[in-house]
């Protein structure tokens, strides 16, 4: 097998990943539908169980845990919209993988563009 | 023959989305980042293009890892966007140009590009974000001033296509357009980025110096970024900052030489480093 590249604090979504998180990041797609959401809201655990999720899946939908959803093969893209059932943002989820509050990584953002000179 | 007036490259964050629905243009977080837009508006009213060809990635909305092409054209009468789950407004539906589409299908298989041809595709707000960004307004009493072709790049499922790869496709689609039976004026979309990464304990990663230097580079040597491989993209814009392909496909496009029209750079919207840029083909 070939050595995988590692980059700290970053997961690529690859085959590993794909395999693993399937069932998840299916049923996170399924959150496109309001009707579907409103399903989940109504009976988690059944939602989760029509969809095959195993243990670690299962335990990461419950706590909201964006860390282990990746680390349970969950890809962003479609977490991003179970966690929009909670009206969570993209900074929400942010804030809590980097163990910060929301406003502290939103000013980490902005510091971000006060360093060097503008482009234009 | 069909004629290739220029290229846009954007970002294509949703919350410029809820911005645009909240008319919150002037609001001092937001002003920085769509003060970008106007002079490239003002090109686009000169240079009067008829169709735009948008190359994108989709987030999940016509596309799930059940079949996940790594390049995919529409070939639709038009394009509808739908919920993509977490609450951005959709907009009306883009009306297609089919000749257009077939003929790119036709063109970049025989340039050994397999792509999937696609006559039912929904576009998400990489697509429409960048649409409402260059043609404000209300599109449903008013309809978009443009037809448009979506190329959708995947940027989701590793391994994605090397940026090589992507800067040869651009320049097939360029070939493409050029060699189309049609007075047709054609601008390029490229829309995401720039660096930006929402996933893992680096999330929030934003690399100011890379984006300036690709950027730069775009305009004068667009094969500058084919030096790095996808992992080496993913480590300098992060992992959503890969979508810096997108710009590369549309900016290949291109014959000749390039103007840069007007570029924009803010750091941040969302968690992203923003941008814009316009392009024109001089010749």
């Amino acid at each position: 097998m070939k050595r995988k590249q590692t980059i700290p604090g970053t997961t690529l979504f690859d085959a590993d990943q794909a395999r693993k998180g399937y069932a998840l990041n299916k049923m996170c797609f399924s959150f496109n539908s309001a009707e579907n959401r409103a399903e989940f809201l109504r009976d988690e655990e059944a939602y989760c169980r029509k969809f095959g999720l195993n243990e670690a899946q299962r335990e990461a939908i419950r706590s909201r845990n964006v860390l282990a959803l990746l680390a349970a093969g969950g890809n962003i893209y479609y977490l991003a919209k179970f966690a929009g059932i909670f009206g969570l943002d993209v900074q929400d989820i942010g804030a809590q993988q980097t163990g910060m509050t929301k406003e502290a990584f939103k000013a980490k953002l902005v510091a971000a563009g006060d360093r060097g000179g503008t482009h234009g | 023959m069909a004629e290739i007036v220029g290229a846009v490259t954007t970002s294509h964050v949703p919350a410029i989305g809820r911005a645009i629905a909240r008319n919150l243009q002037n609001d001092p977080y937001w002003k920085p980042f769509f003060d970008g837009y106007p002079p490239v508006r003002e090109w686009l009213r000169k240079i009067r293009p008829d169709v735009a060809v948008v190359v994108y990635n989709d987030h999940g909305l016509n596309f799930f890892l059940d079949k996940m092409p790594t390049f995919a054209v529409g070939a639709a009468p038009q394009y509808a966007n739908a919920d993509e789950g977490w609450g951005i407004p959709t907009l009306p539906p883009f009306p297609g140009d089919e000749d257009l589409s077939w003929h790119l299908v036709e063109s970049l298989i025989e340039a050994e590009f397999d792509i999937v041809t696609c006559q039912e595709m929904l576009v998400d707000h990489a697509f429409t974000i960048p649409m409402a960004l260059l043609w404000p307004g209300d599109h449903a009493a008013d309809p978009w001033p443009v037809r448009a072709v979506p190329v959708c790049v995947n940027t989701v499922l590793f391994p994605l296509p090397s940026a090589a790869r992507c800067h040869r496709l651009g320049q097939a689609i360029g070939r493409a357009i050029a060699s189309w039976d049609s007075d047709a004026r054609v601008l390029l979309l490229g829309t995401g980025g720039l660096s930006h990464q929402l996933d893992g304990t680096r999330a929030g990663f934003i690399n100011r110096e890379f984006d300036c230097l690709f950027m730069e580079k775009l305009v004068t040597e667009p094969e500058w970024v084919t030096r790095y491989s996808i992992p080496e993209l993913v480590e300098l814009t992060g992992t959503q900052g890969v979508e810096l392909l997108n710009w590369l496909v549309a900016r290949a496009a291109l014959p000749g030489t390039v103007r840069k029209v007007h570029s924009n750079y803010h750091i941040p919207i969302s968690n992203t480093a923003a941008a814009v840029m316009a392009l024109e083909a001089v010749s």
